[in-house]
Formats: C-alpha cells, sequence, structure tokens
C-alpha cells in the first residue's frame, strides 16, 4: 500500500503542480512507482508541465463515475518509466466528484503505485477537501510573500481539522539576493511564523519556465539549482536527512564549486 | 563621523521585509482567532454598554484592536471619558 501525499498551498500560483511533476519524476527517476492525480478539476495543468497532453482519453471523473476502469485512464510517462498520470478532467464541474470518491480512488490507487502524489486545487472549497480526501500526508508550498504565507496558515489549520497532521512546508521562489536585502522574509521568519517543519526551499529559476516550456521537469536538469532543490526534497520525502542547499548563488564558495563541478 | 557611517549602513528604519513580517503577524492574529470585522463590532457594542453604564464615553472615539508585539497579542482599547457619571452610594458599594 503506497503513500498519499497532497501538495497544496490556498493561494494559486505559488507553485503546487511545478512542485507535484518535479517530486514525481524525482520519485520515479530513482526508481519508484509513482502515480500522480490532477485534482486541480476544470483546470488541469499537470498533463502539459508533463508534456502528456496529447494522450489523454479518460480523465479522473470518468473513473469516479464508473466510465472507464482506473488502468484506462492512468497515462504513462514518455521519458520516465514508473510515472503514470491520472489527469483531471478539464469540462465537468468541479462538484462532480465529493470526497468520499476521491478517498476510493486514492485507496485504489495506492495498491498499485508506491507514492501516489495529488496536486490540490488553489482555494479552500469543494476542489481542496477533494484533494485532501485521500491523503495521508502534505506538502504545503508558499512563496516569501505576505498573502502565500497567510493562505498557507489558513490551509495548515484546515488540514489540522481534517486529522493531516503535521504538513510539511516547501518554500517556492526563494531570492537569497532579496532577503540579503531584507526585501524578502527568510526561511526563519516563514518557519517562525508558520511553526512547521520545513521539507524543502526551491529558488527563482528561469529554468523552470525553460523546463515547462518543453514538457519536461527541472529536477532531471542536473545543472539547474531549482533542479537540486527538488532532488533534495525527494530525498527528504525518502527519510534521508539532506541539508539544505547553498542558495547563495553568487557567493565565491559556490561559483568557485560550480566552476570545479561540484554543486 | 561614526555614527553618521552606522546610520547610513545600518538599514535599522524599518526593512519592507520587516514591515511584510509585521503585517503577517497580525492579520494571522485574526485569521487564527477567527475574529472577523462583525464580531469585533459586536464587542465593540458590548463594551460601549457596559462602560456606559458607570461613565460618558465618546462612542465614535472608541477603538478596539487586536494588537501583536514580541510574540504577545493584545485586545488595545482605547476609550475616550467624555464625563464620569455621578453614581449614587448603593452602586458604587456593590461594585
Ligand atoms: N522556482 C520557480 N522559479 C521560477 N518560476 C516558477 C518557480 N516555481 C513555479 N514557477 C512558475 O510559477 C507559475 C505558477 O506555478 P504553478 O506550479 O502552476 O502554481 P500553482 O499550481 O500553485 O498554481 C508557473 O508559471 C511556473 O512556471
Ligand atoms: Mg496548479
Amino acid at each position: 500500500m503506497g503513500e498519499v501525499i497532497v501538495v497544496t498551498s490556498g493561494k494559486g500560483g505559488v507553485g503546487k503542480t511545478t512542485t507535484t511533476a518535479n517530486l514525481g519524476v524525482g520519485l520515479a527517476a530513482l526508481g519508484h512507482k509513482v502515480a500522480l492525480i490532477d485534482a486541480d478539476i476544470g483546470l488541469r495543468n499537470l498533463d502539459v508541465l508533463l508534456g502528456l497532453e496529447n494522450r489523454i482519453v479518460y480523465d479522473l471523473t470518468d473513473v469516479t463515475g464508473g466510465r472507464c476502469r482506473l488502468k484506462q485512464a492512468l497515462i504513462k510517462d514518455k521519458h520516465c518509466e514508473g510515472l503514470h498520470l491520472l489527469p483531471a478532467s478539464q469540462t465537468k464541474d468541479k462538484t462532480a466528484v465529493s470526497p468520499e470518491e476521491m478517498k476510493k480512488l486514492c485507496q485504489d490507487v495506492a495498491q498499485e503505485f508506491e507514492y501516489v502524489i495529488v496536486d490540490c486545487p488553489a482555494g479552500i472549497e469543494q476542489g481542496f477537501r477533494n484533494a485532501i480526501a485521500g491523503a495521508d500526508k502534505a506538502i504545503v508550498v508558499t512563496t516569501p510573500e505576505v498573502a502565500a504565507v497567510r493562505d498557507a496558515d489558513r490551509i495548515i489549520g484546515l488540514l489540522e481539522a481534517a486529522e493531516l497532521r503535521n504538513p510539511k512546508l516547501v518554500i517556492n521562489r526563494f531570492r537569497y539576493k532579496m532577503v540579503q536585502q531584507k526585501d524578502m522574509m527568510s526561511i526563519e521568519d516563514i518557519i517562525d511564523i508558520l511553526a512547521v517543519d520545513l521539507l524543502g526551499v526551491v529558488p527563482e529559476d528561469e529554468q523552470v519556465v525553460v523546463s515547462t516550456n518543453k514538457g519536461e521537469s527541472v529536477v532531471q536538469d542536473e545543472r539547474s539549482r531549482s533542479g537540486q532543490a527538488f532532488r533534495n526534497i525527494v530525498q527528504r520525502i525518502k527519510g534521508e536527512a539532506v541539508p539544505l542547499m547553498n542558495l547563495n548563488q553568487n557567493g565565491m564558495l559556490s561559483k568557485l564549486r560550480r566552476i570545479i563541478g561540484l554543486k | 563621523m561614526l555614527e553618521f557611517l552606522t546610520r547610513l549602513f545600518s538599514r535599522e528604519s524599518s526593512s519592507s521585509k520587516d514591515i511584510a513580517k509585521e503585517r503577517l503577524r497580525l492579520v494571522l492574529v485574526h485569521d487564527r482567532a477567527g475574529v472577523s470585522p462583525q464580531l469585533l463590532q459586536a464587542l465593540k457594542s458590548e463594551l460601549i454598554k457596559v462602560i456606559s453604564n458607570y461613565m460618558e464615553i465618546d462612542e465614535s472615539g472608541l477603538e478596539v484592536n487586536l494588537e501583536s508585539n514580541d510574540n504577545q497579542v493584545a485586545l488595545i482599547a482605547n476609550i475616550p471619558i467624555k464625563q464620569m457619571k455621578r453614581l449614587p452610594e448603593n452602586v458604587v458599594s456593590t461594585l
């Protein structure tokens, strides 16, 4: 029986889908059997991030509605052995699925896969309740901004109310230079305010956009810094203690390290 | 001279991150406590009722807010008094 992890945030645009895709690809690249579930019904994205948009036949609501079997709806990833996607429906409205149906679905998927990662829609309504219904664990994504951290706090409260205790935090789009200039909240500031465990920090990185354009994931780009951050998070999900990477990309030491090929 | 330099280089006057942090703290106090504007309004009305039994207050100048500083959250009420009421002996003795 696999582990069901929901990736959530409250606020839109902070990097839930990016995180889901990268963790999925990262875990599969290490040989794990992984299924990604796109629970953002009506606004499906995960298929595009993975470059699988042309291969969708059935979707999530076809499975919960009994119009096809789970196996028929799961799409196998092109590049990554062991990675599968259950796409969201693009047309049906969000109430087409109930939390009970999602729970059953997650259980069924977890029978076949080691890791099941659910990409949650923004907001705190039905779509959110559906996405968390079948989860064993939660990852909360935020950016170092007031509105995003505020929403993360709200989500953490709702997760705890739903018995999803100890969610883990990913701080995305972190800019070391702005933190140095005291124009962005630091990791400590955010952890201090939210009082949760940190799972990882992903730097702001143009490479995320470049990879996304191509339907690839930065986690597979050996040289990218955000890719390194996602690879570290993958290790931590597997239970390994990996220290935070050096986020100062312009420091003498890290420049030198990159030149001589150490990360 | 040294003082001038330290003032020039220390960005003690709130950096934008400090402002962000402080605003966040305060907004979370409200969010976490579930303190809605309606609730604060109701609290205000009741305060006015109770305090008016004892003194004449300036209702328009009444301010009730949650504030946070250094991990402490306080309910701060500023209640301008127009005039103390002259209370009958017996009321005072039961206070
Ligand atoms: N670390 C990052 N660096 C740069 N851009 C990022 C980063 N993470 C996410 N983005 C960009 O931010 C946008 C929103 O990301 P997305 O994962 O779709 O957010 P969500 O699913 O939370 O709405 C996308 O355009 C994505 O490419
Ligand atoms: Mg998304």
